[in-house]
Order: structure tokens, then sequence, then C-alpha cells
């Protein structure tokens, strides 16, 4: 018996051998694609992404990407972005002014600010709200330099402490999206992609 | 909070991790795959593995090492050795590294920094410095597994690094390494006082006092290979120390 298929787009930069890996050892194949079509209706999705926010989204734009992106989401096709992939999701970062996301959470990101070294590079205590279905509290980890400081509205969401509270990652029908890297976090990352994965089989719940 | 990592460190070569003092007298210590395996179930909060192979045969070799460990685990894989260009990082990323360290050729071409960064993103880029003692409270960088000494500071390198792109920084006394006698605490106070991204002390670690000690000075990632590999501690037993010394671990 086959597992499930996970097209992992390809965002250039993106290290994904460590998410393909992850993925089979779910029993799911993952297999990297850019095709606008698959992209937009793949029936399970991850969205990778490492380096610049505004490098990562002049990628998928110039791949075609951007609108079968919104597409998918607006239609609640099951997807789960991590770390930069998370970031590409909100409306705008500091990172790189003047560049759009693709918009599925309001917010925008910021660098982190205090006295701690950045990036955040390790392994940070996440606390889930109760809502949360896929997302679970616990260790994950994180290598990243900008956050979302506070959940959107109507959002589960988890959340963590560096240098005051920000978002780990956000959770809303099939779309659970993960600032923590879940497929290099061990045995509890693996349980939300497992979830993520078999959730995605099932009946969309009604919002 | 965030917690501190240990980070056990694979010396492989030829497709075989080996451990020596101060570079030299290496042994022959195991499977990299079975022991990567075996440590993320030890505790390990990460993994390092730096290539010391000297011919092109073993670069090759080490891209199928990094696909086997990647297969294995489950934790972020941190590669070093060799690395002189983009496409020598993107091969190792491709195969399952997760960041990649640079030394020597960051030394000799510091360009090579921003362009790494540039392509894959600062928290990919580890700088790592090799530094021997100069004088009192003055460490100088070597190169070439501490065959050559190069004159500059380890402190102002790190810094020029960290302004260039590099998003950590893998700090390995030369005088301590394999000795464990205890990371040279007065090399990661020197550089965690020029540079905010995080530093990993490397060379020396015995015990957890070591390691408490080295995350007082500034570290946040604890590298430590003799102690792991020849079965003195597992991860796991460390960090229970270090909790009870007040330092924050994953349990």
């Amino acid at each position: 018996m086959t597992g499930p298929d996970v097209i992992v787009v390809r965002t250039g930069t993106a290290n994904v051998a460590s998410i393909l890996a992850a993925l089979g050892r779910l029993g799911a194949t993952g297999r990297i694609s850019s095709d606008p079509r698959e992209v937009q209706r793949a029936d399970r999705l991850v969205l990778p992404g490492v380096g610049t926010f505004g490098a990562a989204m002049a990628r998928l734009d110039s791949d075609g990407l951007v609108g079968p992106l919104r597409k998918r989401l607006d239609d609640d096709r099951p997807t789960l972005a991590v770390c930069v992939g998370m970031q590409l999701l909100l409306e705008t970062s500091e990172e790189s002014p003047g560049a759009e996301g693709l918009r599925a959470f309001a917010g925008t990101l910021e660098p982190f600010s205090g006295d701690i070294r950045v990036p955040q590079m390790g392994w940070n205590n996440v606390t889930a709200s109760a809502d949360c279905r896929i997302l679970a509290s616990g260790y994950l980890y994180f290598a990243n330099s900008y956050r979302l400081a506070a959940p959107p509205d109507g959002c589960a969401a988890a959340t963590a402490d560096y240098g005051g509270r920000f978002v780990a990652a956000l959770e809303r029908g099939h779309l659970v999206a993960c600032q923590f890297h879940p497929e290099l976090s061990g045995v509890l990352g693996l349980d939300i992609m497992r979830r993520w994965l078999n959730g995605a089989g099932q009946e969309r719940p009604s919002c | 909070m965030l917690t501190v990592r240990v980070i056990p460190c694979l010396d492989v070569r030829d497709g075989q991790v080996v451990k020596g003092v101060q570079f030299q007298n290496l042994r022959a210590a195991g499977d990299p795959a079975e022991l990567a395996a075996e440590y993320e179930r030890q505790g390990a909060d990460e993994l390092a593995l730096l290539d010391i192979s000297a011919t092109p045969q073993g670069k090759r070799t080490c891209v199928e090492t990094i696909r086997r460990v990647r297969a294995a685990l489950m934790l972020p894989l941190l590669v070093g050795g060799g690395v002189r260009s983009v496409d020598d990082a993107a091969a190792l990323l491709e195969a399952g590294a997760d960041k990649v360290s640079i030394n020597t050729a960051a030394v000799e071409r510091p360009e090579l920094i921003d362009e790494l960064a540039d392509r894959f993103g600062r928290q990919c880029m580890v700088l790592a410095i090799d530094a021997a003692m100069a004088t009192d409270d003055r460490f100088e960088v070597v190169t070439r597994s501490g065959k050559c000494r190069t004159g500059i500071d380890a402190a102002v390198w790190a810094g020029q690094a960290a302004q260039r792109g590099a998003g950590e920084i893998l700090l390995t006394s030369w005088d301590r390494d394999g000795t464990l006698e205890g990371y040279h605490l007065g090399l990661i106070t020197q550089v965690a006082g020029e540079v905010d991204v995080p530093i990993i002390a490397s060379g020396g670690a015995r015990s957890a006092e070591h390691m408490a000690e080295a995350v007082a000075a500034g570290a946040t990632g604890l590298l430590a290979a003799s102690i792991f590999h020849y079965r003195q501690w597992t991860a796991s037993q460390l960090k229970d120390q270090l909790a009870t010394m007040g330092v924050e671990v994953r349990p």
C-alpha cells in the first residue's frame, strides 16, 4: 500500500531534503514541484522556505505561483507552511519593505528585539491554545530572525517567548503554518506533521 | 524560553567517524548514520558533521554520508568541511544538511559569507572559527586544520563575519580540542562580546560543569565529540545535570 502524495513547492533556496525525509518517515511520498496547476490543486501541499521574505515572494511570483497559492488557500486545501513559508502567508515583513505576501493572515512580521541573540536558533517551549487540533505544546526547533508578535483574530495559535511572546504557529481549517521546523523537531514535530497529513483526508470543518 | 543546545559532533573521514587530539592522531569511532540515530535517541538537540576527508573521492563520499544521516535523523544537521563555493554548499544542503559551516575558505575570501547568506539565508550560514591563544588575552584564527596561523584576531573576525551575514559562529578552541580540559572561556567571552548571533562553543568539553561555564560565558550551543563517542555521557544525562545548575534545556 502506498501512502498519500504530497507536493513540496520548489521555492528555490529552501532545503527540502529534511521535509522529504520526514514525509517518508510518515509513509507519505513527497514530490518537489513548481507547476502552478499542481500547486493550486494538490490534495496536500508543503510550502517551505528559507532566506528572505522578499526573495522568496519574488521567486513564487516569477514561477507564476502567487495566484494558484492564493486560490488554494481560499479553497482551504490542506497546506503546511514552514518557517519562511509561514511568513509568506502574512501581509508584509519589515525584512523586505514593499514586498507583498500571500495575505492568508493579517499581520506584519517584525525583527526580534531586546537583549537576545538573533537569529533565534534552537528549541523553544511552545504553548498551543486549547482550540488547536493539529498543533501541540512542547519543545520545537526554530531558526528565524523575524517574528509575528500576535496571532490574527480567528486563528487557533501556538506561541512561545523570545524577547517577548511571538507566534510559533497558526492553524485554520486545513492550513497549518509553523514558524518552527516540524521536520527537524524530533518526535513532537513528526506528530504534528502526521496529524496534518491525516486531517487532510477528512471533511473540512465548517467555519 | 529558548533552550541551550547540546550538539554531538561527528568528524567524518572517508565515510567513517574519527576522533583525534588537536586535529591529529585520528581514531575510528563508528558509522555516521548509526551514531546520528543513537545520539538522537540519547537526547541530542542538533548534530554537527564535519568532513575532514582530504581527497576528492572522500568529498563525494561525504555527500552520500549526509544522505544516510538525514534519512536516520529528525534533528537539525550542521555540515562543514571543505566548502569553498555556493555550489559546494548547495550540494550539502540538497543532500540533507540544514546549515553549512565554512572556515578556511571564508578567511581566504570573506565575500563567500555574503554569497552564502544571500543565497540560502543567514540562518543557514555558519562561520566556523578555529582559534589558538596568541597572548594571554588574544586569540588568533588558524586555518587548514591548525597548520596555518593567520594573525587575524578571532573576535574581530567574528564581528566582520556577522556583519557580512554569518548567522551563527561555531567557535573551536584549537588549544583545547580533544583535550577534555574544558571549553576556552576567555575565547567564548571575547567573541560573545563582539557579536549578537548565536555561538556554538567547541573544543575541550568533558562535563556538564564545562558546559554550564560556557553558557555563562555566552555560548548558546555546546558542541562535543569525544565524550559522546567514548560513551562517557549521553546528551540527556548532561542536560539533566545542566538543568540542576539552572541552565534551560529541552527535557
